[in-house]
């Protein structure tokens, strides 16, 4: 219970002090996982949104997969990302391995799952209302898939921050291809793990607080910049 | 403001490092977890203008990493499998930079009595007879190869034991977390042990026997094998760390006035 206190009063120092390793690791932190949700979001919202509107043989099967794959174990996305990046690898030419790069795929793979499903599933719904009407108005696939994205766009944004918050706090594949490096591939999970490896448990929840409330301030940041809950919209 | 916003986190997303020399050493998480590398790689990087990246795996691990190519140099403790690593032409040489000691941790209250033994071997077959809790790293690291060796060498065989004896898997710090918990015995080096922050009920109980001393060696990784590898720059890192300024700081390391390391590169 003691430590407790001691990492919220350690994370208050932090803040406080604006101690530069922290500073640094928030940013890197922040660079690797929004970069990832970008790719992944481009990636997810089309597929999910192509997945509603086609019909095709093996649909159904495609999708339990996807579904599926929400679980897919982040220490086994970093030995297989690990695997191809190694210098003995396929990859290994592009000598990718720790490198925020490495940490980008591996975060990308285990979240486009994740957006995939749950924005396949919100859009499912919109479809079933916007069918007839898409229909008659003989709307191209583009134009269906696009109408989708753009009216569904406030379930999108959960899907996405739903990717953001597995990404940001994940810390088993990022270790396994990024390495931990100090100055170079260190983030805000991996910290955490280090410190709790020393046994410094207030440092170690002091980060973790200080995680916490960058998730947050995230979160806030996007539905600021997507005008939800104001006046009008919803 | 929306434009300035988005103006910030591109620029965030672009900002890539600036280039320096650079190259990536697989070390232990004992030697890490000392702290010398908190001392040593400023003064390398003021000395030689070179960021010695630090990937901090177990031996296991750090092997593997050199096998693959994914390192310049290793800087381990377990001679025979840093034999094994030479021997499959992973390697170029072998140098030894310097050592610490194991050391026995275990509850204050010292059950099984290990105050009282003499050696190593003695100490491991007093926890066998007590059964008490056992803490093992069981991950293949160099620690853990070692405490395997001693039990061995104690005609004692771990995959025989009950369930006192707990295999955790974990590096030299969660294990030592879960010996805490445990208040278990455990076999730690020694700068793990004082730099550890959550000691809890354990202490210090067994030091001293010339089989514990743990011998840490650097070895660059074939440049024949893998040609991407920096040679160059882990050549210029060994001659560093055997140099006269390493050893003055590597022998004047202390955590709590106790000397950890000794220099013993030749």
């Amino acid at each position: 219970m003691a430590d407790l206190l001691d990492g919220i009063l350690q994370a208050f120092l932090l803040v406080v002090t604006l101690d530069s390793d922290l500073v640094e690791i928030t940013l890197r932190s922040l660079r690797v996982t929004l970069s990832a949700l970008v790719i992944a979001s481009a990636i997810a919202l089309p597929m999910a949104a192509l997945l509603v509107v086609r019909r095709f043989r093996m649909r159904r099967l495609t999708i339990a997969v996807l579904n599926a794959l929400m679980g897919l174990p982040p220490v086994v996305v970093g030995l297989i990302v690990y695997v191809f990046l190694s210098r003995s690898g396929p990859l290994g030419v592009l000598g990718l391995l720790f490198t925020p790069t490495a940490m980008i795929i591996a975060q990308v793979i285990i979240i486009v799952p994740l957006i995939a499903s749950i924005a396949h599933q919100s859009l499912r719904e919109l479809w079933s209302d916007y069918h007839d009407l898409l229909i008659s108005m003989n709307a191209s696939q583009r134009q269906r898939v696009q109408a989708l994205l753009w009216d569904g766009r406030r379930a999108l944004l959960t899907a996405a921050l739903a990717g953001f918050g597995r990404a940001i706090g994940e810390v088993g594949a990022i270790m396994v291809v990024g390495g931990n490096i100090d100055h170079a591939t260190r983030v805000l999970t991996t910290a955490i793990a280090l410190e709790t490896g020393k046994g410094d448990f207030a440092m170690a929840l002091g980060l973790g607080f200080v995680l916490i409330a960058m998730a947050i301030l995230v979160n806030l940041a996007i539905h600021w910049l997507g005008h939800t809950e104001t006046e009008g919209r919803w | 403001m929306k434009n300035v916003f988005f103006g910030a986190v591109t620029s965030l997303l672009l900002t890539t490092a600036a280039l320096a020399d650079e190259m990536k050493l697989a070390v232990t998480t004992s030697f890490h977890n000392s702290g010398l590398a908190e001392i040593l790689l400023p003064q390398i990087k003021a000395d030689l203008d070179l960021d010695v990246q630090l990937l901090v795996v177990g031996t296991g691990q750090a092997i593997r990493l050199g096998e693959a190519g994914d390192v310049d140099a290793i800087l381990v403790h377990s001679q025979k499998a840093e034999e094994k690593f030479l021997a499959g032409g992973n390697g170029t040489h072998r140098r030894e930079i310097m050592y610490n000691d194991f050391v026995f941790i275990g509850p204050n209250t010292d059950v099984a009595g290990l105050q009282a033994a003499d050696n190593a071997a003695k100490a491991l077959q007093l926890i066998a007879e007590a059964q008490a809790p056992f803490v093992s790293r069981g991950d293949d690291s160099g620690t853990h190869k070692k405490e395997l060796s001693l039990w061995s060498a104690a005609d004692l065989d771990p995959a025989g034991f009950d369930g006192w004896y707990r295999a955790v898997g974990a590096g030299m710090g969660a294990a030592l977390n879960t010996a805490s918990g445990m208040e278990a015995y455990i076999m730690a080096d020694r700068a793990s042990w004082l730099n550890f922050g959550n000691k809890g009920a354990l202490e210090l109980l067994f030091a001293g026997d010339p089989v514990l001393f743990n011998q840490y060696a650097y070895l660059p990784v074939n440049p024949e094998k893998h040609a991407h590898v920096k040679n160059d720059l882990a050549m210029k890192l060994e001659a560093w760390l055997t140099s006269d300024r390493a050893k003055e700081l590597i022998n004047a390391y202390k955590i709590n006035g106790e000397t950890l390391f000794v220099f013993n590169a030749k």
